[in-house]
């Protein structure tokens, strides 16, 4: 649904010159939630703007719907920006019109005739659960309300595709939790693509189907959020399974073990420790719900250097679980 | 002078003074609108960049603000003398000095209340597929409407006080008057009573600028 090829991002700006989007590659399936997780200035504002070209990037290729941005002007890009609904995180509310009337604007703007507008506003604001609030203006309503305003207006051209810029940052932790239900529940009913970026591990948890990490423009690893929690070594997994820096003890083997589904269920701690007789550390780990399955992370510490362990890591991968050793004193950290 | 006699030339004089402030605060406002509007446009980041138009704008802007109306009154007396026929006393010719002065004034303010508009606003509209047409009048425009009320009290009231110059160079109005007869006869009445007339025409435009500009406003 929206395909990113080799998109290439420079701002100057004197003789300084940012590389804020460098050679990102991204496609987001139809149907899809897609999140991209960054620190600030990573770069995930300005490669959303890309994509409906609020931002002219320097190089690369923006499909959406099959449509090559780049190659439209004028009215056709207009008419093509009216596909792509986009939220942004301080609203971007007309302080000068009622909720209403600002969910009313887009419509103005594609043309919609007088009489069919209150119709579709009235459609609108009932679909983000905010018909009693039609008449106020945005200062006289809460910052979730405003979104949900935001999220009305975005949805008024029927888009396939929405763009969330940050949405839920400038709101509270329970009031996030309401606005990405409503997205999760405009995606599956309305079967709407959304590309959101966020620097929140949260905001990925709880709706995105597939994620990219990005980082000084670039994009350090990318794809389905369950593949990726159990690629070793994948930062999306530490970010969402925080531990600390290992403290590895001479004479011990430190291990990350990720499991996921069934293997979550299955007690591999006591089974290790019962078929080699060990003793089993656990130093600590967290188990969440992903989607529709569990997927947890534990980091155990086995008895003995690395190499004398060779027989248990294999029994852990074998068992389905992604294993990630941390070096001992003789090897030094890792 | 009884008052008698003061009267139709207080009378007079204010209806003068109305119609100087009144005729340039409308010309101020729809030029000063529209260069106001211009300087964010051309603006190297605005919706037309026209970098080299928006610096000579913003140059002619500076050199009308930074001219006091005195001088300026009296400079272009000749372009003045141009556009009324070759009169350049009584009321109606002063309406192109007040207004020349007027409009780098506003459009100052315009520019500024403008650029108060929040840039997520326009981005949102642009995202949505707005016209530059549709993103001027239905969004800035409509957006920056106290800002741009609130400027436009400063600027009549500026003009007002405009208006008092003119007065001494033979514009007529309450300045003319409280100029012939307060100071140089010496009649303290007509003095204080054209004093107090400028104030309480000032406070009003003041008070109904800041009336609709607080109606206007839904922050
Ligand atoms: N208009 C601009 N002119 C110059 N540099 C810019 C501009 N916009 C962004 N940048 C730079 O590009 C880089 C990426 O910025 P961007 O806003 O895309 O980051 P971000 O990941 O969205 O950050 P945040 O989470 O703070 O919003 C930053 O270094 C920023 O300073
Ligand atoms: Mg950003």
């Amino acid at each position: 649904m929206i395909q990113i090829e080799k998109l290439r991002k420079v701002y100057r700006s004197g003789d300084r010159t940012v590389t804020a989007v460098d050679d990102v590659d991204l496609t987001v399936r139809e149907g899809e939630v897609f999140g991209v997780l960054g620190r600030s200035g990573a770069g995930k504002s300005t490669l959303l703007r890309c994509v409906n070209l609020l931002e002219r990037p320097d190089s690369g290729r923006v499909l959406v719907d099959g449509r090559d941005l780049l190659a439209l002007k004028g009215g056709a890009l207009r008419e093509a920006r009216r596909g792509i609904g986009m939220i942004h995180q301080h609203f971007g509310l007309l302080s000068s019109r009622t909720v209403a009337g600002n969910v009313a604007f887009p419509l103005e703007v594609m043309g919609v005739p007088r009489a069919e507008r209150a119709g579709r506003v009235a459609e609108l604001l009932e679909l983000v659960g905010l018909t009693e609030h039609a008449g106020a203006y945005p200062a006289q309503i809460s910052g979730g309300q405003k979104q949900r305003v935001g999220i009305a207006r975005a949805l008024a051209g029927r888009p396939k595709v929405l763009l969330s810029d940050e949405a839920t940052s400038a709101l509270d932790p329970e009031t996030t939790a309401s606005i990405l239900e409503l997205l999760r529940d405009l995606n599956r009913r309305l079967g709407l693509t959304v590309l959101l970026i966020t620097h929140e591990m949260e905001v990925v948890k709880r709706i995105c189907d597939s994620a990219a990490v990005m980082r000084a423009g670039r994009f350090v690893e990318s794809g389905p959020v369950q593949r990726l929690l159990m690629e070793p070594g994948s930062e999306l997994a530490r970010g969402l399974f925080p531990l600390p820096e290992p403290d590895v003890r001479p004479g011990t083997t430190v291990v990350d073990v990720t499991f996921e589904g069934d293997s979550a269920d299955r007690p591999f701690v006591s089974s290790l420790a019962r078929t080699y007789a060990i003793d089993v550390n656990i130093l600590g780990g967290a188990v969440e719900q992903i989607g529709d399955t569990r997927i947890g992370r534990l980091r155990v510490e086995l008895p003995g250097d690395p190499e004398l362990n060779a027989a248990q890591l294999a029994h852990l991968r074998e068992s389905g679980l992604t294993v990630e050793v941390h070096g001992t004193s003789l090897e030094g950290a890792r | 002078m009884t008052w008698a006699e003061i009267w139709p030339l207080l009378r007079q004089a204010t209806v003068e003074t109305l119609y100087m402030a009144g005729v340039s605060a409308a010309l101020t406002a729809a030029f000063g609108l529209l260069v106001g509007v211009l300087l964010v446009l051309t603006d190297r980041r605005g919706l037309l960049p026209q970098p080299l138009l928006n610096k000579v704008l913003g140059l002619v802007v500076n050199i009308g603000r930074s001219l006091p109306f005195l001088i300026l009154m009296v400079a272009i007396i000749p372009f003045t003398k141009l556009v009324t026929g070759g009169v350049s006393i009584g009321t109606t010719p002063f309406l192109v000095p007040l207004t020349i002065g007027g409009i780098p004034f506003y459009a100052r303010l315009v520019e500024i209340a403008l650029r108060e508009v929040e840039p997520g606003v326009v981005a949102a509209a642009t995202a949505m597929g707005a016209t530059r047409r549709e993103i001027v009048t239905k969004v800035l425009l409509r957006e920056a409407r106290p800002g741009l009320v609130s400027g436009l009290s400063v600027t009549v009231i500026a003009l007002i006080g405009y208006t008092a110059m003119a007065g001494a160079l033979g514009g007529g109005g309450l300045g003319y008057l409280a100029i012939s007869h307060g100071y140089e006869r010496f009649e303290g009445r007509v003095m204080l009573a054209t004093v107090l007339l400028l104030i309480v025409i000032v406070l009003a435009v003041q008070a109904v600028g800041d009336l609709v500009a607080r109606r206007l406003s839904h922050k």
